[in-house]
């Protein structure tokens, strides 16, 4: 009988503890729900008797989650009547590419919209592409938009992503170290001319002119892109093309300014990493080509060379040839799985299409906006962090070489390509001194 | 709602004696009690298994994925992939070279009666272990960093040596993974050794001690062979963990991009194959080869000690 009734309590007990608990999660609904709610209120100013449409971004860049943020706000005060609640998650680079892809593959959990770097942009359209073609808010106004920067997310004459910016590519001098040795920026014309620049930096300051990336791709994918040839890493075609003409030029030269000194490899291997920054903030180094978006990088982990640092066109391979190429950026998307893909369409075209958004990408982010109609407006001129640390002169920079920004061919190999480079090509010819050729050859036959 | 508890109780009531006897089951309650294990085990291991087994065999396209036979399996047949295997074979062995022998003749030292600042060594042998593989990774690379002012440089000039480019060379590179990994696991092993060393009993070292053996004697011929079963665990769990090496390699080449793949493992080139350039069939298949491997050789092993003969 003891037995009987211990049991008996022990079952009820474990049944009401199962439904206590199913209670418990209800209330935590409601107290989420209600947090959610207050956050919607102080994120709309005006004061809006629809219900707000809750839209879901990822990304992995905090600046990008905030310059939305700033966006629905403004969304919301033009449009009383179809208000959003963004609900913004910013996760690690890879964590934010691999779960999309999941999501994605999976036909479940995936968010509204989401950001997608360029390099892993390919991954997302392999096969049927699950994200929502932009077409009907891209084509109207593409005239004013650097087309080249929608041709790379596109597949079959559809655009899917929508970038930050053009990411026009350009060249950082220190021109202390120029001033020192006597160097004159505006000389620097052509890549020889730069090869004899460096010379006599190098000769009079015992500074390398510039460094090589020897793990990342930027050095040579600038200047390879730069080419007026329609092939850069990739064929036309999408085939691996480091064995082309194009990136056995490049590297050859590479090759000569490593053996002559001019260029020495980037410290920690690639201009993102901690030791690099040590090393330029502390003028190791007088120059270095990198897009434009790269300024942030000077502002944020090279305070020191304030003041120092002028941007320029990058040189061209000969005169007369373009001086710079669209580089890098990362893609807003929609997804499929989206249940308001009419909304976010309209929303993403305000954010970043419109010239509202425009303006906006250069004022909260120190992009270059992707309408090139905006670069002379008068909002484009006040002064914020990129004009104090670099001057005033950063957009005439871009408007001299607006019609010279080249484009680069993306494909499903790219990130292999990419990978190679990374790991063979460029350590083999840059530190070890290989033979070019044997070396681009060799790499190319494996991809 | 407060009447829902009620209303199930009533209904236990009724069928309680049917519940009582299924719990007091000599036959199914075992089965209750390993349920939690068997359902964990098929979810979170079983299944991805089979399923990676089956991936391995497809192309996965979102919308059209479809079988391909042995074609990923074709294609792991190159010279990074064996690059990997190679790199991670390598590491596993030199691991297990360090990783055993050295903890277990510190946990004989910290067992011993005439060792001082025990509980001091102890600890501070053991806080590595608790950090997390990123700090120490990003760490041990600006540590090793290859400018004239990271630690690692500083230290050997001072000694009169030059200044190496620590993680672009293909031994330098293998040996800061072991100085890391020993850093690492040294105190995990040292406490399982030192768990297996409570358990042997002195009277076993003190009628050795009557029979006039010095402390080598003893090391060698009581502690070490008395410790087996231990140094057969720690031998197995090292086999698996040196070959799933990757965020050590990730973290010290910031990324999965070590010059000429010196630091690729072949976790490094399951992640590099079916996520960075999103070939999920490569990657199963990777994943599957990998899993042959540390089967065999942990059961070759596992022979080689004799776990599998009857006990004499």
């Amino acid at each position: 009988m003891r037995k009987k009734s211990l049991s008996l309590l022990s079952v009820s007990l474990v049944m009401t503890l199962a439904l206590s608990a199913c209670g418990g999660n209800n209330a935590n609904n409601t107290a989420n729900n209600a947090g959610k709610a207050t956050n919607e209120g102080s994120g709309n100013t005006a004061p809006s008797t629809a219900k707000a449409t809750k839209v879901e971004f990822w990304t992995f860049q905090q600046l990008h989650a905030e310059f939305y943020t700033e966006m629905v706000k403004r969304w919301n005060t033009a449009n009383p009547d179809k208000t959003i609640e963004l609900v913004a998650n910013v996760s690690p680079y890879d964590d934010v590419h691999n779960k999309l892809l999941v999501a994605l593959q999976s036909g479940s959990g995936a968010p509204d919209f989401a950001d997608i770097e360029i390099s892993k942009f390919p991954n997302y359209i392999k096969g049927e592409p699950q994200l929502v073609p932009l077409n009907d808010i891209v084509e109207p106004d593409l005239d004013n938009l650097v087309k080249a920067r929608f041709d790379i997310y596109a597949k079959d004459g559809n655009y899917y992503g929508i970038d930050y910016h053009v990411g026009a590519s350009v060249i950082y001098y220190n021109k202390e170290i120029l001033d020192k040795a006597g160097v004159n920026a505006d000389d620097i014309k052509t890549w020889d001319d730069f090869a004899k620049a460096g010379k006599v930096v190098l000769d009079k300051t015992g500074i390398p002119m510039t460094t090589l990336e020897t793990s990342e791709q930027w050095s040579m994918w600038l200047q390879t892109a730069q080419l007026p040839s329609k092939d850069d890493l990739l064929k036309a075609d999408g085939t691996p093309n480091l064995d082309g003409p194009e990136v056995t030029q490049v590297m050859k030269w590479q090759q000569e300014q490593m053996k002559s000194g001019v260029a020495v490899g980037a410290p920690g291997g690639f201009h993102h990493a901690e030791e690099y920054f040590g090393f330029m903030g502390k003028g190791g180094a007088a120059s270095v080509w990198m897009p434009l978006w790269y300024m942030g990088r000077f502002t944020d982990s090279m305070p020191d060379l304030k003041g120092k640092m002028i941007i320029r066109p990058m040189p061209a391979w000969s005169t007369g040839e373009p001086r710079s190429a669209g580089m890098g950026g990362t893609a807003t998307v929609i997804t499929k799985q989206t249940k308001s893909e009419d909304l976010v369409k309209q929303f993403l075209s305000f954010a970043k299409l419109s010239k509202e958004g425009s303006i906006a990408t250069w004022t909260i982010l120190g992009f270059d906006p992707l309408r090139s109609d905006v670069w002379d407006d008068e909002a484009m001129k006040a002064p914020n962090k990129f004009t104090e640390y670099f001057g005033n002169n950063i957009f005439d920079v871009l408007t001299e070489v607006k019609d010279e920004i080249e484009g680069i061919n993306i494909g499903e190999k790219t990130p292999q390509v990419i990978d190679a480079i990374k790991t063979q090509s460029n350590v083999r010819i840059l530190l070890d001194n290989e033979d070019t050729e044997k070396v681009l050859k060799d790499v190319n036959s494996g991809l | 709602m407060s009447n829902t508890p009620n209303v199930t109780r009533v209904k236990q009531t009724s069928g309680s004696s049917s519940i009582s006897s299924l719990l007091y089951s000599q036959k199914i309650a075992p089965y209750v009690f390993v349920l939690p294990f068997i359902i964990s085990f098929s979810v979170f291991f079983a299944y991805p298994v089979v399923s990676a087994f089956i991936m391995s065999f497809q192309e996965i396209v979102p919308g059209s994925s479809k079988f391909i036979g042995f074609d990923n399996y074709k294609e792991l047949w190159n010279p990074t992939f064996f690059k990997a295997i190679k790199n991670s074979t390598v590491y596993t062995a030199l691991t297990l070279l360090l990783l055993i022998p050295i903890p277990l003749v510190l946990a004989a030292f910290l067992n011993s009666k005439v060792m001082i600042f025990k509980n001091f060594f102890r600890s501070t042998l053991f806080i590595p272990a608790l950090t997390s593989v990123v700090v120490a990774g990003t760490i041990f690379r600006l540590a090793f960093g290859e400018l004239d002012g990271s630690l690692m440089n500083t230290f050997i000039t001072a000694l009169g040596f030059e200044k190496q480019r620590w993680l672009g060379d293909r031994w330098l590179g293998l040996m800061t993974l072991l100085i890391l990994a020993c850093w690492r696991w040294m105190g995990i092993n040292m406490l399982y050794f030192m768990a297996g060393l409570q358990n042997i009993s002195k009277e076993v070292y003190e009628s050795a001690e009557i029979d006039g053996a010095n402390t080598w004697k003893k090391f060698t011929n009581i502690t070490v062979p008395l410790l087996k079963p231990i140094t057969i665990y720690v031998f197995t769990i090292s086999i698996y963990g040196g070959y799933a090496m990757f965020t050590e390699s990730y973290m010290l080449y910031s990324g999965n991009r070590s010059p000429k793949d010196i630091g690729l493992t072949m976790v490094g080139y399951l992640y590099r194959s079916g996520w960075e350039q999103n070939n999920l069939g490569l990657g199963a298949a990777v994943g599957i080869v990998l899993l042959a491997i540390t089967f065999i050789i942990t059961f070759v092993q596992l022979n080689l000690f004799g776990l599998f003969k009857k006990e004499e």
